[in-house]
């Protein structure tokens, strides 16, 4: 029987080799390029028409424009509108590595801590950026919250610093490991059901049924956590709490 | 009539564009009606966990590397520990508070 963490490996696909560096094309990047193909053809194709009454597919691609600018005016307020652009390639690009991944047989990049990291450390650097370019060196009263007693500004300036520092473990680990334990999960009950056979296979496969209607909710609320949770890390950079 | 009509639906337009950019203004300024984190509860529970465990992972991480240079094992590890503990409580504490304001359901978009 295969492991049910087989799906995870990654497979060159074009071996390509830099100076040492293994830079080949993956599965990963495949899927990543597939990603980017899909989101764009959705949107291209779904506004191409521009009809004042909009069709199905228009209506589903303004939905997904209204639902992140939506998101962006409640949490990070009228300035955030610059960042649209960011926030909603990331949603997409996190939502549709998390759909993509659902199809039998396809590889979902999200499931590899090094991608959710990679991601967060963009987020990362540009709300520091932000932050920094928006109020220069005030940002750093940040870490020292108004109201706090001079003495007690070396205790709190530490715990608030590393507060700031785990968004950098806390988003990606979050996006990663619920991708990897769903899918984990759906490849272990797939298993159940091969190996109890005609007889007694029908139950885990019940169960792999619902469970992967339970994933496409957890695809979609993952890809929401993440641009939520950086909507309000660009409220915290903007508005500096 | 139909050098007429053109003038008069202009205007129309044009006031009609206004009013638009009235609404959308106040929309705009307007309070934020959905604001914070929703979703079931285990993936709540998740969430607080992670964010307890990477402040302390940063702080233990932190810790032992100021201690790995500085060679004063194991002290800055041990101050660190702690101030990675307080730092997850806290994150525990904000997001708790991001969701019980979502759940009130009168948000103030934060602070």
């Amino acid at each position: 029987m295969a492991s049910p963490l087989e799906q995870f490996e990654i497979k060159p696909i074009v071996p390509i080799e830099i100076g040492g560096l293994d830079m080949s094309f993956t599965n990963s990047a495949l899927w990543m390029t597939i990603a980017v193909v899909v989101i764009t053809a959705f949107l291209v194709g779904g506004v191409s028409r521009r009809a004042v009454v909009p069709g199905r597919w228009q209506s589903a691609a303004e939905m997904s424009y209204e639902f992140i600018a939506g998101m962006i005016r409640d949490n990070v307020g009228p300035e955030g509108r610059q960042y649209f652009p960011f926030v909603f390639s990331l949603f997409m690009f996190i939502l549709l590595g998390n759909l993509l991944g659902l199809i039998p047989y396809s590889f979902t990049f999200t499931s590899h801590i090094i991608v959710t990291f990679a991601l967060a450390l963009i987020v990362f650097v540009l709300v520091t950026a932000v932050g920094l370019i928006r109020h220069g060196m005030h940002f750093f009263t940040y870490f020292v919250p108004s109201g706090v007693p001079g003495w007690m500004a070396p205790i709190i300036a530490p715990i608030e610093v590393i507060s700031y520092l785990s968004r950098l473990i806390s988003l990606p680990v979050r996006l990663f490991a619920n991708m990897m334990a769903g899918h984990t999960m759906l490849k272990v009950f797939a298993g159940f059901t091969v190996a109890l056979g005609v007889l007694g296979g029908w139950a885990p496969l019940l169960i792999n049924v619902a469970l992967t209607g339970f994933e496409v909710l957890v695809a979609v609320l993952q890809a929401y956590v993440f641009t939520i949770l950086t909507c309000l890390y660009l409220h915290d950079a903007i508005h500096l709490h | 009539m139909g050098e007429d009509k053109v003038p008069l639906s202009s205007r129309k337009f044009d006031e009609r564009l206004r009013a638009a950019q009235d609404r959308q203004r106040e929309v705009e300024r307007g309070p934020s009606r959905r604001a914070g984190i929703s979703g079931s509860a285990l993936g709540f529970a998740f969430r607080i966990g992670v964010e307890l465990v990477s402040a302390l992972v940063v702080g233990v991480g932190i810790g032992w590397l100021l201690d790995y240079w500085l060679g004063t094992q194991p002290w800055l590890l041990l101050l660190f520990f702690v101030f990675g503990a307080a730092a997850g409580i806290m994150n525990v504490y904000r997001a708790v508070e991001q969701m019980g304001n979502a759940g009130n359901g009168d948000a103030e978009g934060g602070k």
